[in-house]
């Protein structure tokens, strides 16, 4: 099954390599809003995401986060090509596959999989978990040795599921157990890169480790490069080697672990740090930043001129309204670190003299004193 | 929640750790290997199910009697053609008026559901084979109609877009037209398609112009099921995880689709074929359906609404025998779709 191999042997399980397995250029997906009466046409678009820079080097785990309705999902569904990018490019082991159909598509199809967000929806209920995971060898002609049904024991084993449950229905299994079966029915064709849009935030709490546990497990042992979805910094702190922070169809700042979780720059990663919970039990005593973001994001529709997230920044000047900061490794930036700014933070999460509060009413309460500590 | 499958499972060593195995369970009904299909558990729901249970005995009793009509015809004795009051055998079956001169219709050990008025033929045989030919029709017509419905409202979903949008218009052109006229305007249109309207037309050729004639206007229904089914299912994440993994359409509408679909499509086919067999009756009774000497349900109420008044029974048989099926269908349809989602019944 590793005859179609589109890439040199992979290099152990050591991760960050310095080769590119993805790299996703000026990427981006507009959806088309018509309206109109009688004569229905084009009047806007949701720009989901908007000239997005990424890479996924070989083994590596690349973490994607940014708040509900950033376009991390759609990016996620542009790159295992789902959607049809409006514009940019997508590099897979240095094929372009940007606009590649299902047929160009079929050499690498089995090596980049998904697992999904919902484990209720992203199982057929109709079949049984043997034919749920065995589906993807069927398309993809894969006879691996001892049979395919083998194979699929040997998978459900894997992600921890008994091999006897093979016949078994999909609405037998618990939501954890679900996302179980998805992740071997993505591990079925042997990807090398698996786009995980959420995997764990349908999850109950206590359920949400073991599911990252084992997909660290399975990134590390098989050396599958990941592009790890989620909504906050928390999940995927102990999972990927590299972050990459989304606002508004944006790649706002992205680097390696340590600094996004220890050196964040932008003002945006600040206000997503400080409101991850597990660090604020942490570190309690260690005195660290905080920062409450006022309101909604804004519409994708019409997202703010020059940079997008000025509208909730409390150090947006006048030319953050003009023009758009381009991702850069700026002055103070480590190796790889680039950030989106033109007035960036300072590279440290220490406590401020005062905490940032932007919504008015927030405000208004601490200032009672009511609210003094959360 | 201890099970033997648990025990089992901490001690083998690929099993990742041990907190991870402690929720490896939940599982119910662990001794049974086999898990029971959402199919299976629907067929446990349909058999509690008395009202099901009896609409579906009393549905199946008509089919087989439908289907044995030449067995039974002939254990009986009787054909549905021979005009007996003719006979030498069955002397004074018709009074002078051509009705039957017995009681009740001129039932009697001979005849059991009587004599037909006028030409004295057999009630129950004609009765059996009427009912043969409107089943054997309405099974095709639904048959046809549900094969159409289900492809073309599967391309409109599937697709979507612009496909979609034209098959839509399609469909309500087509649930626009006048059904009743239709039929009764387009029937001698298209039996004479086939046969000079001089010559006597074969009965296979009504046949065959009925069938066409609803099927052309009897799959708009269930196309519009069956397209907004496979709507909601298309952008649902299994079918997306089979496109990841390659599969082409075809074999994501047969093997993800398909299956979630069977049921509602099954559902909608037990409405419609008791009002196919309304409908083949109906067009019988107006005279543009099968004529004589063809047994036919529908033509039997016709001559049962002329001579009503002097031969109630004669009404009554095929009346009976078609409400019967009728309901027990439409019955048997509620329990199908009560068995297959619990919520809506009752
Ligand atoms: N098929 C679509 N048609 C139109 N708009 C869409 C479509 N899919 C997504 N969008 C819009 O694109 C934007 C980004 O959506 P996306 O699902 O990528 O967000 P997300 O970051 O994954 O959010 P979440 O955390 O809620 O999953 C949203 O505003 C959404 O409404
Ligand atoms: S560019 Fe301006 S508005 Fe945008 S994050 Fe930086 S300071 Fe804030
Ligand atoms: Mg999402």
């Amino acid at each position: 099954m590793s005859d179609n191999l589109t890439l040199p042997a992979q290099q152990g399980s050591t991760g960050a390599s310095t080769e590119a397995l993805l790299k996703v250029e000026g990427l981006t997906k507009h959806f088309p809003i018509y309206g109109g009466f009688p004569i229905k046409r084009k009047v806007g678009a949701v720009q989901a995401v908007d000239n997005v820079d990424l890479t996924v080097g070989v083994g590596e785990s690349v973490g994607l986060v940014g708040e509900s309705g950033c376009g991390k999902s759609t990016t996620g569904r542009l790159i295992t090509r789902l959607l049809e990018p409006t514009g940019g490019k997508i590099e897979y082991a240095g094929q372009d596959i940007t606009h590649a159909n299902r047929k160009k598509l079929a050499p690498v199809r089995s090596e980049i999989q998904m697992i999904f967000q919902d484990p209720y929806s992203s199982l057929n209920p109709r079949q049984t978990v043997g034919t749920i995971i065995k589906s993807p060898m069927e398309v993809n002609g894969i006879n691996p040795a001892g049979g395919r049904e083998k194979r699929v024991r040997e998978l459900l084993e894997l992600v921890g599921l008994n091999p006897e449950h093979y016949n078994r229905f999909p609405h037998e299994f618990s939501g954890g157990q679900r996302q179980r079966i998805g992740v071997a029915r993505a591990l079925a064709l042997n990807p090398k890169l698996i786009v995980a849009d959420e995997p764990v935030s349908a999850l109950d709490v206590s359920i949400q480790a073991q599911v990252v546990n084992l997909l660290q497990k399975v990134q590390e042992e098989m050396g599958i490069a990941f592009l790890f979805i989620a909504h906050d910094l928390a999940v995927v702190r102990h999972f990927s080697q590299r972050v990459a922070v989304m606002y508004l169809g944006k790649v706002v700042e992205v680097g390696d672990r340590d600094s996004i979780y220890n050196r964040p720059r932008h003002p945006y990663t600040h206000a997503l740090l400080s409101a991850v919970p597990e660090v604020a039990v942490d570190d309690e005593t260690e005195n660290r930043e905080r920062i409450r973001l006022a309101g909604d994001v804004p519409s994708p529709i019409s997202p703010p001129s020059g940079c997008r997230f000025r509208t909730r920044c409390w150090k947006a000047q006048d030319k953050c309204a003009t023009e758009e900061p381009p991702l850069l490794q700026i002055g103070g930036n480590r190796e790889g670190h680039l950030t989106a700014c033109h007035f960036p933070e300072e590279p440290s999460i220490e406590a401020r003299s005062e905490d940032v509060v932007m919504d008015p009413a927030l405000k208004a309460l601490e200032k009672d004193g009511n609210v003094s500590k959360d | 929640m201890t099970s033997p499958t648990k025990a089992e499972d901490s001690g083998s060593a690929a099993v990742l750790d041990p907190e991870l195995t402690a929720t490896t369970d939940v599982v119910k009904g662990e001794k049974q290997p086999e898990g029971r299909s959402p199919g299976q558990l629907m067929w446990q729901r349909f058999k509690r199910d008395r009202t099901g249970v009896v609409s579906a005995c009393v549905v199946i009793f008509f089919f087989v009697v439908a289907a044995l009509a030449p067995v039974i015809s002939k254990l009986y004795g009787k054909d549905p053609y021979t005009l007996y009051a003719q006979e030498p055998d069955y002397p004074f079956l018709l009074d002078d008026f051509a009705m039957p001169s017995g009681d009740f219709g001129g039932i009697s050990g001979d005849f059991w559901f009587g004599v037909e008025p006028k030409l004295g033929r057999d009630v129950f045989t004609m009765l059996l084979y009427g009912m043969r030919t409107s089943l054997y029709m309405a099974v095709l017509v639904t048959l046809l109609s549900v094969i159409t419905g289900v492809i073309i409202g599967m391309i409109g979903g599937y697709f979507g877009g612009r496909v979609d949008y034209w098959i839509g218009r399609v469909t309500d052109f087509f649930l626009g037209f006048p059904q009743q006229l239709f039929f009764i305007a387009f029937m001698p249109v298209v039996t004479a398609m086939f046969v000079d309207p001089q010559d006597e037309t074969p009965t296979y050729l009504r046949a065959v112009a009925i069938i066409m004639v609803m099927w052309f206007l009897g799959w708009m229904g269930l196309a519009r099921l069956v397209r907004s089914s496979v709507l909601s299912l298309r952008d649902r994440e299994f079918v997306e995880a089979a496109k990841v993994s390659g599969a082409p359409p075809g074999r994501i509408v047969r093997k993800e689709i398909l299956p979630n679909i069977v049921t509602p499509i099954l559902v909608q086919a037990t409405y419609i074929l008791p009002s196919t067999i309304l409908t083949i009756a109906f067009l019988s009774f107006i005279g543009v359906g099968f004529v004589e000497p063809t047994p036919d349900w529908g033509r039997m109420f016709k001559v049962g609404t002329e001579v009503y008044e002097q031969d109630p029974m004669f009404l009554l048989f095929p009346g009976a025998a078609l409400v019967i099926f009728v309901l027990a269908f439409n019955l048997l349809g509620d329990s199908v779709r009560d068995a297959f989602d619990p919520k809506t019944g009752r």
